[in-house]
């Protein structure tokens, strides 16, 4: 099911916009669907995704997602929060050609390893071959971009349960000492609560 | 055009004003109380003018719009050379300096800490030394600090309330046994106070205070200080060298605008808080054939003894949600382990306090390099975790160190800092027992787990042009003023003659209200 909706007012998906197939720019395309139980679909228009990327191939940007999800295994997280990895991978390769020779070189040693399409392997083996790549400059890239860009996203905050500025009014008079499963400190350790 | 709130500007060749270098918790609050007693004063700031609503609530664009960017270099041994080799120090740049993204902890210096050579002897490889000043001379002026920046639990002003990170921190702490532990001495008003907001508990403090419930120099001491009519704030100027006269007395400071083009303002005396890397770089470019080492270095101490405290942090993972990142990020704090004990097999002591950090610098600071199921593991766990911080007092060693770094130059062409730093074998053993001890305290708390985290990059920077009794054996009296050149003074944490287990901020704030009265009498008496 796609609704098409106008995507690039949809701040919380961060880059990724709705899957418009007629709207490739030649470079690789990232798509995906996400899940109905998906707690990200309250943030997203609609379902469907898609990421236009302006420097790494299709088959490139789905090798990096891949390998993405075995260096930070988050077996709920969708597709299209791993996604804003490759994104910035795309970035980083569309603005300085030595980052793009490494993502392309990284994955070609990767479909090398796995006879021709490393997508193909099976689960067990391509964690193994993600381990084996550490000392890789194409590793050091994946890994210090996607410690950022998976993280840092309102996507990821919602899967994870990082609330953060709630509407900018504070938690004063929404939860910030909502904790009942521990017993509250006496008046004299803590202090009052402004009137609201 | 913007004239950033000044009613007062200065002429370039007016040499009748104190330059202030930097407009953070030391600068900042100097200019204006300068300005306040009809001193002209210009400040050179190198950040921008980022005002309070623009401020934004999200760690790493927070991070982009103002931390010190500007490239540095790092060696030795602590691991941040490893991890973040360009990044020793998370400070601003910007208007308002790091009070902008301090937490707001606000401790005074224990008596026994001010006399660290005396009471804790003589340690191989410290070079410790008592300061030149003590408790009881500092105590009238922190007790202004304390006012003037509305420090909650002094001046009849309530705590703040406790959050969630405090309750848990609060239910560990006593079953561990301890006594002293509150939501502490803030400076973030719980009662609406001179005409700033209370606390909303919004949880950005270490991104800046929207609200101005959180005392920084950017909103409080700055607009009060250009007020006077006695003080210019310039923003994006970069000081790049100071300038001196034939008898060695300082005569202007040249420094880069907003264009990047070189400008020259006379003054009658320059005062320098650029933060305890910044301040010791500035005097090593001013080197001349006259100071040939650098402003103020005869001693050869500029730059040394860089401290930064101890630093580290404990997290606990629970089978109930924290939600840590709700409200205050520095919530509480433990004060037990705060005395001096040598029991516990270490010199001098360590605060506990709570930290909070959003789940994208959680993910960067947890275990920087790390990937992997573990990782994943205690990242999903981030609603359920709660975090404290701990501040402990690290060892004055000669070689921990500023320098001017070989070859490595900045957008102006200038050398860049180094920043060399080994640990101490004081600071292992603390460390250690302090991890220990705030493993403690959660497990008591009822965790399933805990995370010992490495320091950050620096948050607290001191040392670096210490205050002596002697002129050899530092860089400043106790009024900040260099023993060297009589109208060259020091204005922030670079002062430290040994860093304490407080948090810096209260006592840099403390120096510069003492410096002020100073500087005023000595123009006064003619003497600079
Ligand atoms: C995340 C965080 C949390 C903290 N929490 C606490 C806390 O709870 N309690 C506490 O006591 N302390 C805390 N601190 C530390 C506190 O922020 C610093 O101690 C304090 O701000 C230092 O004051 P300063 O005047 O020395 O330097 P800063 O406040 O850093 O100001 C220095 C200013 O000088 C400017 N500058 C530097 N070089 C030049 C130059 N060449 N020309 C012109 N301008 C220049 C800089 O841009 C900057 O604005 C925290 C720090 C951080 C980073
Ligand atoms: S928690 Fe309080 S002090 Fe901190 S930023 Fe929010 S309102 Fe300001």
């Amino acid at each position: 099911m796609k609704r098409e909706t106008n995507i690039e007012s949809a701040v919380p998906l961060a880059g990724l916009k709705a899957s418009r197939r007629n709207l490739l720019k030649g470079a690789g395309m990232l798509s995906g669907t996400l899940a109905l139980s998906s707690t990200l679909a309250a943030l997203a228009p609609g379902r469907a995704w898609a990421l236009d990327m302006k420097a790494l191939s299709s088959h490139q940007g789905r090798v990096i997602l891949r390998f993405t999800r075995y260096l930070y295994p988050h077996p709920s997280l969708e597709d299209a929060v791993y996604a804003l990895v490759v994104k910035d991978l795309d970035d980083k390769a569309s603005a300085d050609a030595d980052s793009k020779n490494t993502l392309a070189q990284g994955v070609a040693q990767l479909d090398q390893i796995g006879g021709e399409d490393w997508l193909k392997r099976s689960a067990a083996l391509q964690e193994i071959d993600v381990a084996s790549m550490e000392s890789t400059n194409f590793f050091k890239l994946v890994r210090s971009t996607a410690v950022v860009s998976l993280y840092s996203n309102e996507m990821a905050y919602a899967h994870f349960g990082y609330g953060g500025p709630a509407g900018n009014t504070g938690y004063l008079y929404k939860g910030f000492n909502d904790l009942t499963w521990l017993p509250d400190p006496p008046p004299t350790a803590s202090g009052p609560i402004p009137p609201s | 055009m913007d004239n950033y709130g000044n009613t007062k500007n200065f002429s370039l060749d007016d040499d009748s004003v104190v330059v202030v270098v930097g407009s953070g918790a030391g600068g900042g609050t100097l200019a204006s109380e300068l300005a306040k007693k009809g001193i002209g004063v210009v400040v050179l700031e190198a950040g921008k003018l980022n005002q309070r609503a623009s401020f934004i609530p999200d760690e790493w664009p927070s991070f982009h719009q103002l931390a010190w960017l500007d490239e540095r270099t790092t060696s030795g041994s602590w691991r941040i050379a490893h991890d973040f080799p360009n990044l020793p120090a998370w400070i601003c740049k910007t208007v308002g300096g790091t009070s902008v993204h301090w937490a707001g902890a606000s401790l005074r210096i224990q008596p026994h800490e001010f006399k660290a050579r005396t009471t804790y002897g003589n340690l191989p490889g410290a070079n410790l030394l008592d300061w030149p000043l003590t408790r009881e001379e500092l105590d009238p002026y922190y007790a202004r600090a304390e006012d003037k920046m509305g420090v909650t639990r002094t001046n009849d002003i309530p705590g703040l309330p406790g959050n969630n990170n405090f309750k848990v921190m609060y239910a560990g702490a006593t079953k561990a046994g301890y006594k002293k532990c509150s939501t502490g001495r803030m400076a973030i008003n719980s009662e609406t106070r001179d005409g700033r907001s209370h606390c909303y508990q919004r949880g950005f403090c270490f991104q800046g205070c929207i609200f101005g419930a959180k005392w920084s120099t950017l909103y409080v001491e700055i607009p009060e200080g250009q007020a006077t009519g006695h003080m210019e704030l310039r923003p994006e100027a970069h000081a790049a060298r100071i300038e001196h006269d034939q008898n060695g007395k300082v005569t202007a400071v040249l420094y880069f605008d907003a264009a990047g083009k070189l400008q020259r303002q006379k003054a009658r005396a320059v005062a320098v808080a650029g933060n305890s890397i910044e301040t010791p770089r500035l005097l090593l470019l001013s080197e001349s054939s006259k100071y040939p080492a650098g402003l103020a270095n005869s001693s050869d101490q500029v730059g040394r003894n860089y401290m930064r405290h101890l630093t580290a942090s404990v997290y606990g993972v629970f089978q109930k949600n924290v939600d840590m990142y709700r409200g205050t990020t520095m919530a509480g704090i433990i004060a037990d382990e705060e005395v001096f004990d040598p029991s516990r097999g270490f010199v001098g002591g360590f605060h506990m306090e709570t930290i909070s950090l959003g789940l994208a610098f959680y993910a960067a600071f947890l275990n920087p390099g790390a990937w992997g199921k573990e990782f994943a593991e205690a990242m999903e766990a981030y609603s359920r975790t709660a975090g404290m911080w701990i501040v402990g007092e690290d060892m004055p060693q000669t070689t921990n160190r500023v320098t001017l770094s070989q070859g490595v130059k900045d957008q102006f062409g200038l050398a860049v800092p180094n920043v060399n730093f080994d640990d101490h074998p004081n600071d292992i053993a603390m460390r250690e027992y302090s991890y220990q001890r705030g493993e403690a305290v959660y497990m008591a708390a009822g965790a399933d787990k805990t995370y010992r985290v490495p320091p950050y990059p620096s948050t607290h920077n001191l040392g670096t042009c210490r205050m002596s009794e002697k002129p050899e054996d530092g860089v400043c009296n106790n009024y900040g003023q260099t023993h060297d050149i009589p109208n060259l003074f020091i204005s922030d944490g670079s002062q430290f003659t040994t860093g304490a287990s407080e948090n810096p901020t209260l006592t840099i704030v403390t120096l510069a209200l003492r410096q002020a009265d100073y500087i005023a009498q000595q123009m006064k008496a003619n003497a600079i």
